[in-house]
């Protein structure tokens, strides 16, 4: 088993004609994804990629296609939108890999889907992946395995990492979810903890986070009350200076606050084995199974 | 993007917020021509620099007279003012405001901010002005008052009145403070600022409301709908060294170390210096280099990198996904060539056409060191400065 996407996934992709976009549905496509559709504005009629219709709007495409989950590759000032016109489709899941939305364009976002019904999971993401099953995203496949370890991380290539160190170890996973490295995100770590304790075929999940904000050690609170599964943590940004923001818009250490430090902490106090070395994730969850 | 005090100001005036009436000058001699034209008895001698605390460091002085003015000018213009935000090698003075004196009465703390808990707009105020925020929060947490802030909504004149009788205002002074506060909502959400901070907004005795001193961020993602925004950019207080990767779109922080660091992605470059530290080692930077990165981008890393005197050592780390390992490779090559690199340079390479990368590192003839996997890569690129 797996979450959020598996082989009854009905992807749409929004941006489909652009460069970045077209060269993705195509990569998710190949690995088995069920793409349906696209949407470009203007563009509606055409096909790409062999025989994938393009609509002008989500609402179209939805009502055509039976989609229920996006994938977003429009630029960044464009990608809100694009967003709350999904949610307005009524589209499930709502994946956003754009990187640079501006912080108020998500605070309007954020509020625009409360009560929408529609998952968001990112912005600023590498995607969601079910190993053997669904792609939706840019995370390099071939690394994945398919088996029953669950990954949440806020990093795209430190994701990579645990999952290459995993699959070296002849350890699968269920799912890895990307939830994005900006401060204002539509799935927190809490959001897909749930998924993952519900899942059957999740018997362990690594939690990757950096520091900034506050939601790894909201995420441990969540644990150690509602997750009986093991988990295994890694904060990046050990040895971040504060007040600088560290590539992603959301790795900022401010007013002492969101250090590494202190995520480590009480993550510990609530039961997660936290790695201080990135080497060490796939032997640290190894030792799990 | 960090701005000035005087643009914060000027950005806060176009939304109707008050503000002390202040000149800008860049010279000794200008200052005493500024404070007449101010108008005021008594004006203040404000350091314009990107740091708070300027007070503490002696960067903001009272002057009684235009004589007296231009003498605190002359003194602080072409100082190097350390504070407890500048780190000990502080900021040279370039510019300072000269600004009316106030009849002071009360000083306040308002401040709006996104917070990521919420994920929406938060104002927060106290009684107490002129500490900063974090000492209010350590001595007196109860003392502040926070009000998040509905988009749709905005800030509705109840808010407003709803922090004013939080902060005990009088009746007189709460009928300016009212719009004061809906106004900088609006500046707040209308120029992408993602933190705007009033310490201390002021009330005078003849029942004024105004922002004495204004630190204003902008949300670098938002900066192409503020083309006039992006004219406030002063080079002059960021690293240079930054500012030129900045150029060729890489991510880029200078640290104290000597192991240079070239990473794809922000964790993993994150992840990175920490390991190299594990390992007994100093990173002397962050660079992500980010997912599209050509060969070219991969040059100009190097030569940043270089540049750096204290850097003995290079680490490469690049998990492959986008960037694909043999692209990365014959970079890492080329540049080694065209630079004439002569310190050690450790290569962590995996994921996507990573033999065959590992065959072009090999091939070129070159002394690199492979690394399997972070942790072996870590402890030889610290074994190499030793």
């Amino acid at each position: 088993m797996s979450i959020l996407v598996d082989e009854n996934t009905r992807l749409i992709v929004q941006g489909i004609t652009g460069r970045e976009g077209l060269f993705h549905a195509e990569q998710c496509k190949k690995y088995g994804t069920n793409l349906v559709g696209g949407v470009t504005p203007n563009k509606g009629g055409q096909t790409v990629i062999g025989d994938v219709p393009v609509f002008n709007t989500v609402k179209e495409a939805a009502q055509k296609t039976k989609a229920n989950a996006t994938m977003i590759f429009v630029p960044p000032a464009f990608a809100a939108d694009a967003i709350l016109e999904a949610a307005n489709a009524k589209i499930e899941l709502i994946i956003c890999i754009a990187e640079g939305i501006p912080v108020h364009d998500m605070v309007t976002v954020y509020r625009g889907l409360q009560n929408s019904g529609s998952r968001l999971v990112g912005p600023n993401c590498p995607g969601v992946i079910s190993p053997g099953k669904c792609k939706i995203g840019i995370m390099p496949a071939h690394i994945h395995k398919k088996g029953n370890v669950g990954i949440i991380s806020r990093s795209g290539t430190l994701t990579y990492e645990a999952v290459g160190q995993l699959t070296a170890l002849g350890i699968g996973q269920s799912t890895c979810v990307g939830i994005g490295g900006d401060p204002i995100i539509g799935s927190r770590y809490i959001d897909i903890l749930e998924l993952f304790q519900k899942d059957r075929g999740t018997k362990a999940i690594c939690m990757i986070g950096e520091i900034g904000g506050s939601a790894e050690e909201e995420a441990a609170e969540y644990i150690k009350k509602h997750v009986t599964k093991p988990v295994v943590g890694f904060i990046a940004g050990q040895t971040a200076p504060p007040g600088r923001r560290m590539g992603h818009a959301g790795a900022i250490i401010s007013g002492g606050q969101g250090t590494a430090e202190s995520k480590m902490k009480v993550m510990k106090k609530c039961g997660i084995k936290v790695c201080k070395s990135p080497a060490d994730l796939g032997k640290t969850i190894a030792k799990c199974l | 993007m960090k701005i000035h005090e005087y643009q914060a100001k000027e950005l806060l005036a176009k939304y109707n917020v008050p503000v002390p009436n202040g000149v800008l000058v860049d010279s000794k001699s200008k200052a005493a021509a500024a404070a007449k034209k101010v108008g005021t008895v008594v004006t203040v001698v404000k350091a314009q620099i990107h740091a708070g605390g300027r007070g503490k460091g002696g960067g903001v002085k009272l002057a009684k007279s235009p004589k007296e003015a231009e003498t605190h000018a002359g003194k602080i213009l072409g100082m190097t003012l350390v504070t407890p935000q500048t780190g000990p090698e502080g900021m040279l003075v370039k510019k300072v405001l000269i600004e009316e004196g106030m009849d002071i009465a009360q000083e306040l703390y308002l401040s709006i901010v996104i917070d990521r808990e919420i994920s929406r707009s938060l104002i927060i105020a106290s009684a107490a002005g002129g500490m900063e925020i974090e000492e209010i929060a350590e001595s007196t947490p109860e003392k502040i008052i926070k009000e998040p802030i509905d988009p749709i909504e905005g800030v509705q004149p109840y808010l407003a009145r709803k922090i004013c009788f939080a902060l005990g205002l009088s009746k007189e002074a709460m009928k300016p403070a009212i719009p004061f506060i809906i106004n900088l909502y609006k500046a707040f959400q209308a120029e992408d600022c993602d933190m705007l901070e009033i310490n201390p907004l002021v009330v005078t005795r003849d029942h004024r409301v105004l922002a004495l001193d204004a630190k204003v961020n902008i949300d670098d993602n938002a900066l192409g709908r503020h083309p006039a925004t992006v004219a406030y950019r002063d080079i002059n207080e960021e690293d240079p060294t930054e500012v030129e990767a900045g150029k060729y779109n890489l991510n880029f922080i200078k640290l104290d170390g000597n192991i240079g660091c070239m990473v794809n992605g922000a964790g993993l470059a994150m992840a990175t210096m920490d390991i190299i530290k594990h390992s007994g080692g100093e990173p002397a930077n962050f660079l992500d280099v980010g997912g599209g990165a050509n060969e070219e981008m991969i040059e100009n890393a190097f030569r940043i990198l270089l540049a750096d005197p204290n850097v003995k050592a290079l680490f490469i780390n690049i998990f492959g996904g986008i960037l694909r390992c043999d692209i990365l490779a014959n970079g890492v090559v080329n540049a080694s060539r065209k630079l004439d690199v002569n310190v050690p340079i450790v290569i962590r390479m995996e994921g996507t056409n990573m033999e065959e990368g590992h065959r072009i590192l090999k091939e070129s003839g070159l002394n690199f060191v492979v690394g399997d996997g972070m942790k072996d890569a870590a402890r030889k690129v610290v074994k190499a400065i030793k």
